[in-house]
């Protein structure tokens, strides 16, 4: 661990930003050193995106300071924080994929000569950024040839380039395996050696603690406190994000006593060979009332398509969906709705929320377009769903009229959560509904999900977190190459290896 | 914040301005401008005639609203009250008795049959086909014309009939058919859309189409309808603008109004990314754009100068609308007031 010298090069104090209907960050200070990799806690809706976007330039402040290496900025654009030196790489990559890697480092910096591009020496200095970050790749590649933790690195360089003196690495490691991690954070750890002040900022407290030389609290959009990892064990980080008695975090995590599903009568949902041409190969899959049925496998194993195809999102080529008994075709999403069924999809951002509507408008969505655009849903029934899953699911703010693109991520999940529980469904497909959320959210949707199927509503659940699978399913389908490979009844003996073990070997029906 | 901040940032305060500053001016020039008098029982005066004119392009511009709203553009607004022209005025032109209602009825009827094709083609293609809407209502934008001038064999077809001139040159209870027509159009969208869940709808698939299919929304008979809608108004308009000439020219019915439609829009403060939508702001939009027309006359500007001079208003007002310039003039304001500044440890 390195000693930080004595003058932060990021000092931001009283810092305050409100949205209409959200205060997003009141009165925070938060400092950052040379040389040392500095850690932004907090749940989802805590202010540290917005802190963030604060010190890239994308939000103006309402009131507060930021000094930059000892001057005050006020920064009107992502353009002039980074001219100070301020670098971002942000979970979702902003690269360009299909243009060279080369020319995704140096874009905006090509070397010049004469006045036109220098290729050869562009794609020069482009090798020597990258081999700095022991990254050999050729840099005349395509980006979009390269993985997702590749492109990470790519990004990274880039913030080499235009010599950043501050890097913030926003949820860097959330789509990367664990030696992808290894390597980013061998990067990491070069750059701080080299003075680089880094910001990161994780929903994983593992590597969190690996990495960090410090830890700063935001809670509620205001400031808890900042500390040394050395002095802060995991439970305290954790109660201090949550701002709530450890015991009730407890509660809600170990409540999972193992409930056994009625299997005789007839099943909600019957696939039978189901499939869809160069999306999932033919399958099974049974789902009784009450029932949790988790998917497991890696990333792109087929576990998105085959839950598209239970709903309706895309439409079978071969098989035969029943439910309730009844022989039906889901050729749309309509189709899925009318026959009681939800799909609440990974991409909150893109196939979920409705950005620039109100909360109360998304949560009604379904709802009304189940009724269809001639018969509204009654005001009054809205406020009273709208006020009601409001306060069940606990979304912040607590105001339906907010706009919901302004809402954190884990707030969206409960407002899309929220949209479909109105509907009333019997099945509730759940693709990645903890993505991206903190600690708390998560076990209060994991919670909600086991009490929902105690009340006897059928759920397909989703998720890239094994342990989290094993914890809430009944019966576990494991996938692999787009292919139903195996299903098991979840028991005490069923552990995250014996899965493992199976997406590994491709195994046979246990 | 004062009131009257509040008051500026509101998304209609600046083209209302526009709106005030040209009837001031044209009252100040012509002292009798805003004066309404009553001859033959008829409303006379210049906001009477503001309001007369501005109902074809408000007819336009509604239509117009709901399908930028969804995130797509109609170009084919103008051929489109070509067509409803032509057809309908050749139809009675042909029969033996131009001046019967039953005739007009059934010739207007006619117009909206083959409009109503028209709004279906498109929003195939928009909704069902997936071609970007500016290249799908550019078909009918620039074969519409010829298709018009197919069907009047060429000719500007004129007709006299008591009935159809009724509808533009018309008063009923003191005020314009054509004025009475716009707005009851209007009065019905806007209830259609604000009292049943189609106006959120509409502003869901034009935010997020995606998201808006997997909650279960029709977003395809959505887009498919509201290009169906435009081309029926734009049918109206074309009935009304050539009820006025009393006669169907092809060439030049409806010229250029899809890009006074859009720019009412556009005014009225609904993005053309789509989304939330305003029909007040659209009718403001076109009250702007009508007034500034008439006012050009009255302030005396030379004929040379007049599309530059529309130019420069419209400029002005979309300045101050943008979001730029608005987060420009509130940070001068706020720079105003002296924020104590502490040094740096």
């Amino acid at each position: 661990m390195t000693v930080p010298t004595p003058s932060p090069i990021v000092q931001m104090s009283g810092i305050s930003i409100a949205f209409p209907g959200v205060k997003a960050l009141d009165g925070v200070d938060f400092r950052l050193f040379p040389g040392e990799v500095h850690a932004l806690m907090g749940e989802n809706g805590a202010g540290k995106s917005t802190l963030i976007k604060a010190l890239t330039g994308v939000y103006g402040i309402d009131s507060g300071r930021i000094v930059v290496g000892g001057v005050e900025q006020v920064f009107s654009g992502p353009a002039a924080a980074q001219a100070a030196g301020v670098s971002t790489v942000y979970q979702e990559v902003n690269l360009t994929d299909n243009l060279s890697v080369a020319e995704n480092v140096m874009l905006g910096h090509e070397v010049r000569r004469f006045g036109l591009v220098d290729w050869r020496a562009t794609r020069k200095a482009a090798r020597t950024y990258l081999e700095a970050l022991n990254l050999d790749i050729d840099p005349r590649s395509s980006l979009s040839s390269h993985s997702l933790a590749v492109q990470q690195l790519v990004a990274i360089s880039r913030a080499m380039v235009v010599d950043a003196q501050v890097l913030i690495l926003d949820e860097p490691t959330s789509s990367l395996d664990s030696d992808e991690v290894a390597r980013l954070f061998d990067v990491i750890r070069t750059l701080r050696e080299r003075g680089v002040a880094i910001l990161f900022v994780s929903h994983f407290l593992d590597q969190v603690y690996a990495i960090s030389d410090r830890i700063t609290v935001l809670r509620n959009g205001a400031l808890v406190g900042e500390y040394r990892p050395a002095e802060l064990p995991r439970v305290e980080l954790v109660g201090k994000m949550i701002g709530r008695a450890l015991e009730v975090l407890t509660e809600l995590e170990g409540s999972t006593e193992r409930v056994v599903v009625d299997r005789s009568g007839t099943p909600l949902l019957q696939a039978i060979g189901v499939g869809r041409r160069g999306s999932i190969e033919p399958f099974d899959l049974d789902v009784y009332p009450g029932e949790i049925v988790g998917l497991a496998g890696l990333l792109g194993s087929g576990r998105t398509e085959l839950a598209r195809l239970l709903y309706g999102a895309d439409h079978a080529d071969t098989g035969e969906t029943i439910v309730g008994g009844v022989s039906t075709k889901l050729r749309n999403p309509r189709a899925g709705l009318s026959r009681s069924i939800a799909f609440s999809s990974e991409s909150r951002k893109t196939e979920g929320i409705i950005g620039d509507l109100t909360v109360r408008e998304n949560i009604v969505l379904g709802l009304q377009a189940e009724r269809g655009w001639l018969r509204r849903v009654p005001k009054k029934k809205a406020d009273e769903v709208v006020s009601h899953y409001i306060e069940a699911l606990g979304v912040r703010p607590a105001n339906p009229d907010a706009i919901a693109g302004n809402l954190s991520g884990g707030n969206q999940q409960k407002v899309l959560l929220a949209r479909w529980l109105a509907t009333a469904p019997k099945l509730l497909i759940l693709d990645e509904p903890t993505r991206g959320i903190d600690v708390g959210a998560k076990a209060e949707i994991q919670k909600l999900v086991a009490d929902l199927a105690a009340q006897g509503m059928s759920v397909v659940f989703i998720s890239a977190e094994l342990d989290e699978v094993l914890r809430l399913s009944h019966r576990i389908a494991v996938l692999r190459d787009r292919r139903k490979v195996a299903e098991l009844v979840n028991s005490d003996d069923v552990t995250t290896d014996v899965v493992v073990d199976l997406i590994a070997s491709g195994g046979t029906s246990a | 914040m004062t009131g009257l901040a509040q008051l500026t940032r509101h998304r209609l305060f600046w083209p209302i301005v526009a709106l005030v500053v040209l009837l001031l001016a044209s009252t100040l020039k012509s002292h009798t401008f805003l004066e309404i008098t009553v001859r033959d029982g008829h409303l006379y005066g210049a906001p009477i005639d503001i309001v007369r004119r501005s109902s074809i392009t408000l007819l336009v511009a509604l239509g117009m609203t709901l399908v930028i709203a969804t995130r797509g553009i109609d170009l084919s607004v103008g051929a489109v009250m070509a067509i409803a022209g032509a057809v309908t005025l050749t139809q009675i032109a042909s029969s033996p008795d131009p001046g019967a209602i039953s005739t007009v009825a059934l010739a207007m009827l006619t117009g909206l049959a083959v409009c109503l094709a028209i709004g279906v083609f498109n929003g195939f293609l928009v909704a069902v086909l997936g071609i970007q809407p500016i290249i799908a209502t550019l078909v009918i934008m620039t074969a519409g014309r010829g298709i018009a001038m197919l069907i009047t064999g060429g000719q500007i077809t004129t007709v006299t009939s008591a009935p159809y001139k009724t509808l533009a040159s018309g008063y009923w209870l003191g005020l314009p058919v054509a004025a009475l027509i716009a707005g009851f159009f209007f009065a019905a969208v806007a209830f259609v859309t604000r009292r049943t869940a189609l106006g959120v709808l509409i502003e869901s698939v034009g935010i997020n189409p995606t998201a808006s299919r997997l909650a279960g929304v029709r977003a395809r008979t959505i887009i498919w309808t509201v290009y169906v809608l435009c081309a029926l108004f734009a049918c109206i308009a074309g009935f009304l603008q050539s009820s006025n000439i009393m006669a169907a020219d092809s060439n030049n019915a409806g010229l250029f109004i899809e890009l006074d439609a859009i720019l009412a829009v556009v005014i009225g403060g609904t993005s053309l990314a789509g989304g939330k939508f305003s029909l007040t702001g659209t009718l403001v939009g076109v009250l702007v754009l009508t007034t500034l027309t008439l006012s050009i006359t009255v302030l005396g500007i030379p004929v040379n100068a007049v599309s530059l001079f529309k130019a420069l208003v419209v400029i002005v007002v979309c300045l101050l609308q943008s979001p730029v310039v608005q987060h420009k003039l509130r940070a001068r304001r706020r720079q105003a007031a002296p924020v104590p500044v502490e040094v740096p440890a």
